[in-house]
């Protein structure tokens, strides 16, 4: 079951109008997502990271559904989600998302009961009301709430609490894919870990595939089984979470690793030589031509300038997209 | 010394069994208690919303039993008295008595019922349509279901409402359903304008989305989800216009195209007694008063109202 690929996205391009035209008079479009190309295994813990506006969010959007691709493919099952132009409700079912902000993304007008209810209804999950209740029940039991937590609003429980009750949604028609997207970067630290950790035994147990977006890279360290790393709405690197942070290739992967705070030496002497981040994410409108990364890249070469460099597989798993680890290839 | 630690103690045990974690469990039943608790908690802390309530409550009381409670409920009809005419307020009429002869409290508390059936009729017309076409408009917001919707909206806003009242009224016969039906064509819009802000904002927030991606249909969306945080302000509008339908009703009687006599009405009562002021000024002043505590009571309310609903019940932030 190794090569079981349950989502699959092919070049996929997110282009968004923003209402200017160029200097040479086209209208202008935010790359958000630039051709990505993306396999995920059944089981595992995909970990996409990157920059505020590299599109992490906008790849899980598009991928749950919230826009139409501009164009590529994406596969779910072998099935093009987009094929035609609603999503069956089967597609729906299988794939949910958990937001970043638990706060906006439940109605603060309904009961914890309404809004766990809702999934159950939409998909008739459940045949009477008892049985409906018995659900909601065992969904909060599943997120480690009390049971009496159904009938409180949103508003009387606190973030990590809400947080919780968005996952046990998500849940709640059984999917097979979940998307996280930043799911705990707007709760603090302990709640976090709780999260983190119900979160991997929901997976193990019901065998749940996750693509988990953060910018928090040592989480990702500690849940992903594999990480793509996302500048400018291009994946950099994709590489099985051990080699990604303890061999990573990509000049920007260096720079983020080298750049996680640690606190003691033996720590300092994991991490690959520091470099220093320097510069801004350029905007995503205004695209600079060959490597997105090379006004920021510390090993620029004459090449960076003009061409943009392909995705290469280093082995089986780790794949890079840079001219520098082009040349290391070919000169051994 | 000891007895005071004592105290002390006990004190401290009486707040440790009031934290949160002590409280008792809630069941299904009792967190609707409480939840009714907390809105009106949240409605009463101003003073002057139990004031419009109580004002509103009263009002409604008194139109009902009219005939129970006013002193000469035959006064309301065609009755002339010369007698007793142009009386000024005494113990046994205690508002005076007009050019007829009958009593201006009896006829004042009948008129109640005409002016509250209006605006009754008239919001419940005009809300549900303007909420629904509002929310339709806001949740397809970019689409051509939205333009029709909201430049329909906008012409009908562009029109005075006075002014169509007053045309709609003269042009068909001038009686109560017809001054109703003019001022209904008129209200709509204004719910459809506000729920339309409010639609156009939910439908961006997550749990909108998030419902559309869960597979919820347009149905559940817009009446589940969306409508709910439309409530607020909906209700609100509501009970500051009870008294607005009543000021346009008592003005179009006043010009003789609402209520037709001999039903007394509000404004036709104002009307008919501004030709003896400043002598029998008590046909002008009291019910040109009962306008004015209506319009205040229904308006008090309707803050009190907005209050209890603006942030969602049980939400402490």
């Amino acid at each position: 079951m190794a090569d079981d690929i349950i989502l699959k996205i092919e070049n996929l391009k997110q282009y968004f109008p923003v209402n200017k035209k160029g200097p040479d008079g086209k209208p202008l479009f935010v790359k958000a997502v630039d051709d990505v190309s993306l396999e995920v295994k059944r089981g595992e813990v995909i970990g996409l990271v990157g920059e505020s506006g590299s599109g992490k969010s906008t790849i899980a959007y598009s991928v749950i559904g919230m826009y139409r691709p501009t164009s590529g493919k994406i596969l779910f099952e072998g099935q093009d989600l987009n094929a035609e132009k609603k999503r069956t409700l089967q597609m729906k079912k299988d794939m949910q998302i958990v937001f970043q902000d638990p706060g906006s993304s439940m109605n603060p007008h309904q009961t914890i009961r309404e809004i766990l209810e809702l999934p159950l209804k939409v998909h008739k999950m459940c045949k009477t009301k008892e049985e409906m209740k018995q659900k909601v029940k065992e969904l909060l039991e599943m997120v480690e709430l009390p049971e009496n937590y159904m009938y409180k609003t949103p508003g009387a429980i606190g973030g990590g609490e809400r947080q919780m009750v968005a996952i046990a949604r998500a849940l709640a028609c059984e999917p097979k894919f979940l998307i996280l997207d930043e799911p705990t970067s707007a709760l603090d630290v302990s709640i976090q870990a709780k999260i983190i950790n119900m979160l991997l035994r929901i997976q193990k147990e019901r065998n749940l595939t996750y693509l988990f977006i953060t910018h928090d890279l040592s989480l990702m360290r500690n849940i992903a089984t594999r990480v793509a790393i996302l500048y400018l709405g291009k994946i950099d690197e994709i590489a099985p979470a051990e080699e990604f942070f303890y061999r990573p290739e990509h000049p920007y992967t260096q720079m983020l690793i080298s750049s996680i705070p640690v606190v003691s030496e033996e720590e300092e002497a994991l991490k690959p030589s520091k470099i220093e981040s320097k510069g801004e994410i350029p905007s995503p409108v205004n695209i600079p031509p060959g490597c997105s990364f090379h006004l920021r890249c510390p090993y620029i070469m004459d090449i960076c300038r003009k061409e943009d460099p392909i995705m290469q597989p280093l082995d089986d798993h780790h794949s890079v997209r840079c001219h520098l680890c082009e040349k290391k290839n070919s000169n051994e | 010394m000891a007895k005071n630690r004592e105290k002390e103690l006990k004190k401290a045990l009486a707040i440790e069994a009031k934290r949160p974690e002590k409280r008792p469990e809630l069941d299904e039943s009792s967190s609707k208690i409480e939840n009714l608790k907390k809105a009106w908690y949240k409605f009463s802390r101003n003073k002057l919303s139990v004031v419009g309530l109580i004002i509103v409550i009263l009002v409604i009381l008194s139109a009902i039993f009219a005939s129970f409670i006013t002193p000469y409920p035959e006064h309301a009809a065609a009755y002339t008295d010369f007698a007793n005419a142009l009386k000024a307020p005494c113990a046994q009429f205690l508002l005076g008595t007009d050019n007829m002869g009958r009593d201006i409290l009896t006829r004042i508390i009948f008129s109640f019922r005409g002016a509250l059936y209006m605006s009754v009729l008239v919001l419940a017309i005009a809300v549900p349509i303007g909420s629904i076409l509002g929310m339709i408009a806001g949740y397809m917001k970019g689409t051509i279901v939205d333009t029709v919707i909201m430049r329909v909206t906008d012409i009908f806003l562009s029109v005075p409402a006075m002014l169509l009242a007053l045309s709609v009224a003269s042009i068909l016969e001038p009686n109560l359903k017809n001054s109703m039906i003019a001022v209904t064509i008129m209200w709509w819009p204004w719910y459809c304008r506000i729920v339309y802000g409010t639609a156009t904002s939910c439908r961006q927030e997550n749990f909108v989305i998030g419902a559309d991606l869960m597979g919820a249909s347009k149905m559940h969306i817009i009446f589940k989800e969306i409508f709910p945080n439309c409530l607020s302000s909906i209700l609100t509008k509501m009970a500051l216009d009870v008294g607005w339908v009543i000021l346009i009703g008592a003005t179009l009687s006043y010009v003789g195209l609402g209520e037709q006599p001999p039903t007394p009405s509000l404004g036709q009562m104002v009307s008919d007694g501004s030709r003896y002021m400043p002598d029998a000024w008590w046909m002008t002043i009291f019910p040109a008063l009962a306008i004015v505590i209506i319009i205040l009571g229904f308006n008090f309310m309707g803050d009190g109202i907005g209050d209890m609903l603006s942030k969602g019940d049980g939400k402490n932030d």
